[in-house]
């Protein structure tokens, strides 16, 4: 017996030979935050410690700053592992480069490599904001910032990461000077820089749940390269 | 007729008024606006004496902290407190809900109200809603039949437990419970077991953050601890940010005078005729 069902075919999916999309995901979000500020003869940089996905943490205690040469540091804050991969690439190049040339490549000169690098995976790319910092070849410190397809820009005070956005503007009013119309004629010291450091991460562990534990700092002079370490809420 | 002496009541329940231009927003692209979410821990045990319950203090908006110090142990009866989970609208505004008609049926009945009446209110209402409303509830209280916890979930479904967590941090929370929870705790012991779930669900959990917010509920009387313990102590600032006066920019000043006028009424003698 036919009733008005007929010609009504219902849709079950293992009969369907429509084409199926498989999805994976190549990327995580380990999070972190990097903070570096550029003076005159020196350069501070500081990253949090904290490495964690989703709502859970991996480890309290990773060092996010990657000492590339004796004036030079970079600091790393995403995706983990593309972390790890990018920063050995990068110093096996710096050693290429020391072996091939008899000389330690400058910070100058490093910045345009890992420009060069991020581009070179435009279609599949290191999900890693990059704060490089060092000194450059007059002995000036100096800040670059990179997006993760190798966009550079050079600047004297730079917050990327996890809470980036949530401290940049904090970073333009305190080192910038902007939108202020008494302006303080003191010079920018290593130690008003290590303290802004120290102050900004203290606010972004209030706010970002990525951002805590504590702090590792990198302050760059002529002399050399000086560690720091400074404790953040735990929560 | 409507006016601003007389406004419009409007109908009770919710309005679906906008949902369909919703949808079509939706669909055309436009971006739904988050509602905030508290990834908590919260936590209840039964003791010796009543119930304990215990919450952190953190409200997330994704990835940012909206509230630093939020209370998640809403007040449902005077011999019940409940914990909220999930979305912080949806906590609050059930169990204020709940706790009106919880009040009204004490004054129907003339009796203290037994924790299982909020309990079947609460998931009723839930799963009326059929999970749409995201409230993951800890109920806890002491009446005639002694203390009882339940735990409740945004599809209604209920559980009555002798300890239990909920929340982002409850599985951090439960394996304190399940190392150290006993029958017949002691008081101190029952607010220590509590204190150190919620620290687990605080540190572990990144959902979870801040303060420890306590409620003992005994028979005939309730103990709440707002702030039983500050889990994590702010960082002390190395600099000042204090501005000299002037450091804005005043774009542009206008001064206005403002005319009084004073009118003298007449007394008026009342109408006694």
């Amino acid at each position: 017996m036919s009733l008005s069902m007929e010609g009504i075919r219902p849709h079950y999916p293992d009969y369907s030979n429509a084409p199926m999309q498989r999805h994976f995901s190549p990327y995580a979000d380990n999070g972190g935050s990097v903070v570096a500020i550029a003076g005159d003869d020196f350069v501070v940089i500081g990253a949090d410690t904290r490495l964690s996905a989703g709502f859970s943490i991996y480890t309290r205690d990773q060092n996010k700053l990657f000492p590339l040469s004796k004036t030079t540091v970079l600091g790393c804050a995403g995706c983990w592992c593309d972390t790890l991969t990018l920063t050995r690439i990068l110093t096996s190049r710096m050693q290429m480069y020391q072996q091939e040339h008899n000389k330690t490549m400058s910070t100058v000169a490093c910045a345009q490599m890992l420009s060069t690098m991020l581009y070179y995976k435009r279609f599949f790319p290191y999900y890693i904001s990059n704060v490089l910092v060092g000194l450059d070849n007059e002995g000036k410190g100096c800040v670059y910032s990179y997006d993760p397809i190798g966009h550079c820009e050079k600047a004297t005070y730079k917050a990327g990461g996890s809470a980036g956005a949530l401290l940049q503007p904090l970073l333009d009013n305190q080192i910038g000077l902007k939108n202020m119309e008494i302006i303080g004629d003191s010079k920018l010291t290593i130690e008003k820089a290590t303290n802004i450091i120290k102050d900004v991460f203290i606010s972004a562990a209030e706010r970002d749940i990525y951002t805590g534990d504590s702090v590792i700092i990198n302050i760059i002079t002529k002399e050399g390269i000086k560690d720091d370490k400074f404790e953040l809420r735990k929560d | 007729m409507t006016s601003i002496l007389c406004p419009e009541i409007p109908k009770p329940g919710f309005s679906f008024d906008n949902c369909q231009r919703n949808a079509t927003l939706e669909s055309k692209g436009f971006a739904v606006p988050k509602a905030t979410k508290t990834g908590t821990t919260i936590v209840g045990i039964i003791y010796k004496d009543g119930v304990i319950l215990g919450a952190d203090t953190r409200a997330t908006e994704d990835t940012t902290v909206a509230d630093k110090n939020c209370e998640k142990i809403h007040f449902l009866a005077p011999n019940m407190y409940c914990c909220g989970a999930g979305t912080a609208a949806d906590t609050e505004m059930t169990t204020q809900m709940i706790s009106s008609k919880l009040e009204l049926h004490r004054l129907f009945t003339n009796r203290v109200v037994r924790v299982c009446t909020a309990n079947q209110m609460l998931k009723q209402y839930l799963f009326g809603y059929q999970g749409y409303i995201g409230a993951a509830l800890i109920l806890g209280g002491v009446d005639s039949t002694g203390p009882h916890l339940y735990s409740i979930y945004p599809h209604g479904s209920t559980d009555k437990l002798p300890y239990t967590t909920m929340g982002s941090g409850s599985l951090a929370a439960m394996a304190i419970f399940e190392s150290r929870w006993k029958p017949d705790l002691t008081e101190e012991e029952g607010i220590q077991l509590i204190r150190d779930a919620i620290a687990a669900g605080i540190f572990n959990d990144l959902g979870s953050g801040s303060n420890v917010d306590v409620c003992v509920i005994r028979k005939g009387s309730v103990d709440y601890k707002r702030t039983y313990d500050e889990a994590n102590k702010k960082g002390v600032r190395q600099a000042s940010y204090r501005y000299p006066r002037g450091t804005t920019k005043v774009l542009d000043t206008k001064v206005f005078t403002v005319e009084e006028t004073v009118h003298q009424l007449e007394t008026e003698s009342m109408d006694t005729a």
